[in-house]
């Protein structure tokens, strides 16, 4: 780890080593980026299995896995459980990417009928159906119901079907692709400042939109409520985010 | 004799019509059609021709390697004495291999000299436990397991589970030829029932100092984690289990004394007793896998190993694999990248060249690339940041690998999805004399070879495009 700067917001990337299998360190990449332009510093801790968590963090970052390795990380993650929600109530920002999202909500019954505690940050159950169901396979189109965020991107990998509970708020209606569940058209949900997502592609690279919306809620976090901060437009971001857009209005399954 | 029936015959002749159709229309499907509609009329064809082979046949199958090892595993074959019956690159699955032996049967349906035969099969991950019973094969190579293509295959440990569960049910002799280093890989020996010639690296010289992110098998069957000497690639390496006593085996064909350079790679191949030196025309450690699996293989049939070590001095590059061209005075190489293990690799292999670097990256999205990109993302590109003077990207998902690169800190200075363009507009920037290295997925590789080879007039292939 290097030291950071001066100013430095503080991420936590939980079990990067086992939950890592969709590319997810692109959205480490992406926000390291956002705040290097702004000349702010990122400290990264990444914390293990059964590591402890730091007193405080501003934004929380953890990405998929299969089965087994989601099976690995379940206790640990239940015993971070009450910090984790804490800082969720706090506004810390959060992004929970497939495995982990499953892992945010209640609970994720395996495709073994194993049932894995979640550490609930997310008002949500994730089942998976009976053995000959497809997994839900491919290109995402969705409508962020973050005003700011507008369209997202990316693509999706999973077996598990996941459903909002009464306090459970989507993060967006899907227009091509399977999102939650495949059915009532939810994709992700939305807790204060967390995200939780099936998406990944990496999702933050080609979603600038909420890129910005969740590195300044990490800023935020860090600098007070009141601190403002500059966006920036970024043509690679852009074209990769229409290249997406394109392929999935193409290819992806059309939600009705 | 192992003739076929009045069934496979008809069969034969309808394949070997569709394939020559295929092929004067100049359409692609040319290698598959022919397997299909044979194998659709016949089911039991390929059961039948298999057992004509006079040397049985052995199988290839892993991530990556495939192509280079049945390429390099068909002229030790041949440098033997045998007369070796291969699949095309590419047509991998149960229709390509049924055209295989649809072209080579005389319109009876026998093979010709079957006496000398030996089947050499390159196997996709997933269909070789379907294959295994249908083509017994003395011997089976599995190269590594790598994470590759999710979207297609699942999650890596269903692609081992297919494995064992096939090998468990399977009750005729084989030889297994695993990768030692690759403890997914090497494993499969465990069920001490069959033959096990072991292959690897014994040399710590070229271990990674420090491991990849792209790491796909860290848990043992026990559940402990893996601890490792050396990394050589992603998880294959010096490995051992603290939770049991399983471990990585010291291989009965092996590589010391690793030389890596830009275009050919030196080492001193070991076989038992044995030692000889060896050089080989291609570059990069992955490079040095496929010749000991070629090697391993060749041992595990009984080859000599004058045949083995003349074939690796001797083969030039498989289909699209280091293959190289020139083209307006620049030296054009194609380096096949589908998933972070083969991409890190290939960015080592570029690190071992000291000119200035003019890289044309192409991402393709199609079927057999992979439709997800994310795998991008796992590669360590950041690794050759420093060392990329010209960065042109390519193909349908030119402007995904732009932001993966501006992210890494070397920004494109094209992002252009026609290959063809893309590749005029990294010839143009290349000073005469100088190299354009391309790293490709597979259908870009198939696009921009085409390319190549019209504009050199080299040798067009057949490669199955379904």
């Amino acid at each position: 780890m290097t030291r950071p700067p001066a100013r430095a917001v503080r991420i936590v990337t939980l079990y990067p080593e086992v939950m890592n299998v969709y590319a997810d360190r692109g959205n480490l990449f992406a926000v390291q980026a956002r705040c290097s332009r702004l000349g702010i510093g990122c400290e990264v801790l990444p914390i293990g299995i059964g590591d402890s968590l730091p007193v405080e963090a501003d934004l929380v970052l953890i990405g998929g896995g299969q089965d087994r390795e989601q099976r690995r990380i379940a206790l640990d993650l239940l015993a971070k459980g009450p910090v984790l929600r804490d800082w969720a109530d706090a506004d810390t920002a959060m992004l929970a990417v497939c495995g982990g999202f499953q892992l945010f909500g209640d609970f994720y019954r395996t495709a073994q009928g194993e049932e894995l505690p979640g550490v609930r940050v997310f008002d949500a159950i994730t089942v998976t159906p009976a053995p000959g169901a497809p997994r839900c396979i491919g290109d995402v189109l969705a409508d962020a119901a973050i005003p700011e965020v507008g369209e997202l991107v990316g693509f999706e990998n999973h077996g598990g079907r996941t459903y909002l509970g009464p306090r459970g708020v989507p993060l967006a209606r899907v227009r091509y692709g399977y999102g939650n569940n495949g059915d009532d058209g939810t994709e992700g949900a939305v807790y204060h400042e967390a995200i939780g997502t099936y998406l990944h592609g990496s999702l933050l690279p080609k979603n600038p939109a909420l890129l910005d919306r969740l590195s300044f809620a990490a800023l935020r976090h860090r600098y007070g409520a009141d601190a403002t901060f500059e966006s920036f437009r970024d043509e690679y971001a852009e074209r990769a985010h229409h290249a997406a857009a394109d392929v999935a209005r193409s290819r992806g399954r059309r939600n009705v | 004799m192992t003739g076929i029936g009045f069934r496979e015959r008809g069969a034969l002749l309808a394949g070997r019509a569709a394939g020559e159709a295929a092929r004067r229309l100049g359409r692609g499907g040319g290698t598959a059609l022919p397997g299909l509609v044979a194998g659709t009329l016949a089911p039991r064809l390929i059961e039948r021709f298999a057992a004509q082979l006079g040397y049985g046949a052995i199988t290839v199958t892993g991530t990556n390697g495939k192509t280079t090892t049945s390429h390099l595993l068909t002229n030790t074959a041949r440098a033997a004495g045998l007369q070796p019956l291969t699949n095309r690159s590419g047509s991998n699955l149960e229709r390509g291999i049924a055209s295989t032996f649809v072209d080579a049967a005389t319109p009876a349906g026998t093979l010709p000299d079957a006496s000398s035969r030996l089947g050499v099969f390159e196997l996709d991950e997933a269909v070789w436990p379907l294959l295994l019973p249908r083509l017994k094969p003395r011997a089976a190579v599995f190269l590594n397991l790598f994470r590759d293509q999710l979207d297609r295959y699942g999650e890596v440990d269903s692609v081992a589970e297919g494995w064992e569960r096939a090998l468990a049910a399977y009750a005729s002799p084989i030889a297994l030829v695993l990768n030692v280093d690759d403890p997914s890989v090497a494993l499969l020996g465990e069920s001490a029932r069959n033959e096990v010639v072991g292959f690897g690296i014994e040399d710590r010289g070229v271990a990674l100092i420090e491991a990849e992110h792209a790491s796909d098998a860290r848990f043992c069957r026990c559940g402990a984690t893996f601890r490792y000497d050396a990394v050589f690639m992603g998880h294959v390496g010096l490995w051992r289990c603290p939770g049991c006593a399983r471990a990585r085996t010291v291989p009965v064909v092996a590589a010391r004394d690793v030389r890596l350079g830009a275009d050919e790679t030196r080492f001193t191949l070991c076989v038992g007793e044995r030692g000889a030196e060896v050089a080989i025309p291609f570059a990069g450690l992955y490079s040095v896998y496929n010749a000991l699996a070629c090697a391993a293989g060749a041992h595990a049939l009984g080859l000599p190993l004058e045949a083995t070590v003349r074939a690796l001095a001797e083969s030039g590059p498989a289909f699209g694999r280091q293959e190289r061209f020139e083209v307006d005075g620049r030296h054009v190489r194609l380096l096949l990248a589908k998933n972070p293990t083969g991409m890190n690799e290939v960015l080592r292999t570029l690190l071992a060249n000291t000119e200035p670097l003019t890289l044309l990256a192409l991402l393709n999205d199609g079927i057999q690339d992979g439709q997800d990109v994310s795998w991008i993302y796992d590669a360590d590109i950041e690794r050759i940041a420093g060392r990329v003077v010209t960065l042109i990207a390519g193909g349908d998902r030119a402007d995904d690998m732009a932001l993966r690169c501006a992210l890494a800190g070397f920004e494109p200075v094209v992002a252009e999805r026609d290959i063809e363009r893309a590749l005029d507009a990294a010839i143009a920037r290349t000073p005469a004399g100088g190299r354009v290295e391309v790293m490709t997925t597979y259908t870009a590789m198939l696009a921009v070879r085409a390319i190549l080879a019209r504009r050199t007039g080299a040798q067009p292939y057949w490669e199955e495009q379904a």
